[in-house]
C-alpha cells in the first residue's frame, strides 16, 4: 500500500500573526511549523504504515526551506520526501496550488492521498478536494477516523452536529482534521537519518499534464485585496431587562439591527 | 570554532523542548509534592528513544552523539529536575559502562533492552563510608565456583527501586601497590530479582523528589561469573571513568535547571508590578538578570565543550575528557545554585511558595553540587591535572 501525504509549512500563529506593510504575511517574523491538520494526516498515514506496512511519501510545495517540513515528517517515520519548488510557482492561490500538486502526484504511485483539511494561514479547505478533482479521484473530507480494509477505505466524516460514515474504493483522497489523532513526536535517531535523507526536488518541468496558465501568481484567479489579524471581540454590553418579554424584544431588536434576522 | 548548532541538533532541541513542555512539565510539581516516580513519563521517554540517544543503532539505540543526549537532559531539566536525572543515571551510569567495558555478549544481552527503555538502569558505587574514596568500600564479591557472591549495601542509588539492571562496584580481594596492601575493586552487572538482592530505605530528599533513591542490599546474592564487567581489579577505574561521563549528564541537568529558572523569572519580572511599574524596569532586576544570563551562557559553553570532547573520545579512546567533564559540572552546578537562589529572590515572597516553580528548581539545583562527585571533588580532579 502506498500513501502520499501532502503537507505544508505554515506560520506558527501561537505568538501572534505578523504582517508586512502591504498586507501579506511576514513569514520571516514567525516560526515555521508543519500545518496541524497536515500533521494529523501524516500521523494517520504512519499508523497505516505501522499496521499494514504502507510506504509513506510526503509531498510539499514551497520555497527550498520547505524541505525542513519534509525532514520533520521523515524524522517522524515517513519514507520519502518530495519538494516541488520553482520561482514560476510562487504566489499561487488554491487553484494554482492544487494544479501544481496534482501535476506532481501524476508522477507518483499511490493508493491513498491524504491532505490536511486546511492550512493555518489560508483556512480555505479547498486544495485537498481540488487535487482530487484534477486527478479524477473520489474525495472524503473532514476525516475523524480512517479504516482500511482491502482496497476500501472507511472514514468517519465530521459533519456539523453528527458524523457520516463514508466508504470509498482506493485510490482516493482524504482530508484530515487535526482532531483525527495525536501526532507522534520525532525520534532523535529519526532526526539524524532525516537530515541525511535525500529529498527529491521537482521544478515546473517535472510537473505532468499541467498548463503554465494555471500556475503561480499569473495562474491564480484569487487576488488578495487585504489581510488582517482576527478582530478581537469587544467586552460586550450587560443588560438587565425587567421581564422576559422585554429581554426577548431587546434581543430581537439587536438581531434586526445586525441583519441577523 | 563554530558555536552554531547543526541542523540535526536544532531539530533535536526543538523535539526535546516540545516533549518537555507537553509531557514533562505538567507533572513536575505533582511528582515533587508526592515524591512519586513518574513511570508514565519514563514509558514515553522509552517510546521515543530518549533512553538510548547516544547508543549505536546496532545495539538498538538512536545512534546520536553526546551533544544530542546532553540537550535532551538539559531540556528536561528546564522543566523537571527529576526527569532529567532519571535519563542521566540510566544512560551515563549504566548503559555507557556496559558499552565501554562490556563483552560482546554482555552488550547484546543488556544494551538493546536498556536503549529501548524496556529496562531501566542504575549504578551502585556509594556506600555509607565510601563514595569517591574507593578504599572505604565494604561491599564484597567472592568467586564461588561459577558464581560471584555479593554481600554488602549501597546507598543513595538513583533509579534505585525502579531500575532493572545495576552496575555494582565491590571489593574482590587485596592487591599490593607500592608496598601497601590495597583493596581490589571490580565492577559487576546485577539484575533485579536476583535472590539476595533487596532494597532498603527510600531516601526522603530535599530535591529531585520524584527520583527513586534507595539503598541496595546484597545478602549472599549470587550472580553468574560472566557478569563481571571489565577486568577483575579494574572496578575503580571503570567507576571513575563512568562518573566522568555521568558528570557531563549532571552538568547538563544543572544547566537546564539554571536556564529554566531564568526563563521563568524573566516572564515573572515583566508581569509583577511594584511601585507602579514592572519589576523588570528596576535596574537591580536588569543587572541581576544580565549577570545570571552571562553565567548561564558560560556554563553552557563548558557543558557543550565537555560533550564535544566525549564525542571525540568515542572515535579516539586515547584521549581523556575527565577535566572537561569536571569543569563543566563544577561550573554548571554552582551557576545553577546561584541562578535558582537569585531567581527565588527576584520572585520575592512568591518565590518561596510551591506554586511558583523556582523554589523547586532551587531545591533540585543543590544536589548537582553534590552527586557524582561534589564540587570539591571536581576541584580535586581539575587541580590534579594542573599539578601532575
Amino acid at each position: 500500500m502506498k500513501v502520499v501525504v501532502c503537507i505544508k509549512q505554515g506560520p506558527d500563529t501561537k505568538g501572534g500573526v505578523k504582517f508586512n506593510p502591504d498586507g501579506t504575511l511576514d513569514r520571516g517574523a514567525m516560526l515555521a511549523i508543519m500545518n496541524p491538520d497536515d500533521k494529523a494526516g501524516l500521523e494517520a498515514a504512519l499508523r497505516l504504515k505501522d499496521q499494514y506496512g504502507a510506504e509513506v511519501t510526503v509531498l510539499t510545495m514551497g520555497l527550498p526551506k520547505a524541505a525542513d517540513v519534509l525532514r520533520e515528517a521523515i524524522a517522524m517515520g515517513a519514507d520519502k520526501g518530495v519538494l516541488v519548488t520553482d520561482r514560476v510557482l510562487g504566489g499561487a492561490d488554491t487553484w494554482a496550488t492544487s494544479t501544481t500538486i496534482a501535476g506532481a502526484l501524476r508522477n507518483l504511485d499511490y493508493d491513498l492521498i491524504i491532505t490536511g483539511r486546511q492550512a493555518i494561514d489560508g483556512d480555505t479547505a479547498q486544495v485537498g478536494p481540488q487535487i482530487a478533482e484534477h486527478l479524477g479521484l473520489p474525495v472524503i473530507s473532514y476525516a475523524q477516523e480512517i479504516k482500511v480494509d482491502g482496497d476500501k477505505v472507511t472514514v468517519r466524516r465530521q459533519y456539523d452536529d453528527r458524523y457520516h460514515m463514508v466508504e470509498a474504493k482506493m485510490p482516493c483522497l482524504i482530508t484530515a482534521l487535526s482532531e483525527l489523532n495525536d501526532p507522534r513526536y520525532m525520534t532523535p535517531g529519526g532526526i539524524f537519518d532525516a537530515c541525511k535523507a535525500e529529498i527529491t526536488t521537482w521544478g515546473r518541468a517535472d510537473l505532468k499534464d499541467v498548463e503554465d496558465c494555471n500556475l503561480g501568481l499569473a495562474g491564480s484567479p484569487t487576488k488578495i485585496a487585504k489581510a488582517s489579524d482576527k478582530v478581537r471581540k469587544g467586552a460586550g454590553e450587560k443588560v438587565v431587562p425587567e421581564s422576559p418579554e422585554e429581554a426577548v424584544s431587546y434581543i430581537v431588536g439587536k438581531m434586526n439591527e445586525k441583519h441577523l434576522i | 570554532m563554530d558555536f552554531s548548532l547543526s541542523k540535526e541538533h536544532e531539530m533535536a532541541r526543538q523535539l526535546f523542548k516540545d516533549f518537555a513542555e507537553k509531557e514533562v512539565k505538567p507533572l513536575a510539581q505533582e511528582i515533587d509534592e508526592q515524591h512519586r516516580f513518574p513511570r508514565e513519563t519514563v514509558d514515553k521517554l522509552a517510546k521515543y528513544g530518549f533512553l538510548g540517544i547516544p547508543v549505536p543503532k546496532e545495539y538498538g539505540g538512536q545512534g546520536c552523539d553526546i551533544q544530542t543526549y546532553v540537550m535532551c537532559v538539559e531540556e528536561m531539566a528546564k522543566v523537571c529536575g527529576t526527569t532529567s536525572v532519571i535519563i542521566s543515571a540510566h544512560t551515563s551510569l549504566c548503559v555507557d559502562p556496559i558499552l565501554t567495558y562490556g563483552t560482546e555478549e554482555q552488550k547484546k544481552k543488556y544494551v538493546p533492552d536498556l536503549a529501548s527503555g524496556k529496562k531501566l538502569g542504575a549504578f551502585g558505587l556509594t556506600e555509607p563510608g565510601a563514595g569517591t574514596d574507593a578504599q572505604g568500600q565494604q561491599t564484597k564479591a567472592v568467586l564461588d565456583g561459577d558464581e560471584w557472591v555479593l554481600n554488602g549495601s549501597k546507598c543513595f542509588i538513583t533509579n534505585g527501586k525502579e531500575a532493572d539492571v545495576y552496575i555494582v562496584i565491590a571489593v574482590t580481594g587485596k592487591v599490593e601497590k607500592k608496598g601497601k596492601m590495597l583493596k581490589e575493586i571490580s565492577a559487576f552487572i546485577v539484575e533485579k530479582g536476583t535472590p539476595g538482592f533487596t532494597f532498603g530505605t527510600k531516601e526522603n530528599k530535599m530535591g529531585i523528589c520524584g527520583s527513586s533513591t534507595y539503598e541496595l542490599i546484597f545478602t549472599d546474592c549470587r550472580i553468574p561469573k560472566e557478569n563481571l564487567l571489565g577486568q577483575q581489579g579494574k572496578g575503580f577505574a571503570i567507576a571513575m571513568h563512568t562518573l566522568d561521563g555521568g558528570r557531563i549528564g549532571i552538568a547538563a541537568q544543572a544547566l537546564g535547571l539554571a536556564e529554566g529558572a531564568l526563563e521563568t523569572t524573566i516572564e515573572y519580572v515583566k508581569e509583577r508590578k511594584q511601585f507602579g511599574r514592572s519589576i523588570a524596569q528596576f535596574q537591580n532586576t536588569q543587572f541581576v538578570l544580565a549577570d545570571l544570563a552571562t553565567k548561564v551562557e558560560a556554563a553552557k559553553l563548558l557543558v557543550y565543550k565537555a560533550a564535544a570532547k566525549k564525542d571525540e573520545y568515542r572515535t579516539n579512546p586515547k584521549i581523556s575528557y575527565s577535566v572537561e567533564a569536571a569543569q563543566a559540572k563544577l561550573m554548571a552546578a554552582e551557576v545553577a545554585m546561584e541562578v535558582t537562589t537569585k531567581c527565588v529572590q527576584l520572585h520575592g515572597g512568591y518565590g518561596y511558595i510551591k506554586e511558583y516553580n523556582v523554589e523547586r528548581m532551587m531545591r533540585d539545583a543543590k544536589i548537582t553540587e553534590i552527586y557524582e562527585g561534589t564540587s570539591e571533588v571536581q576541584r580535586m580532579v581539575i587541580s590534579g591535572a594542573l599539578l601532575k
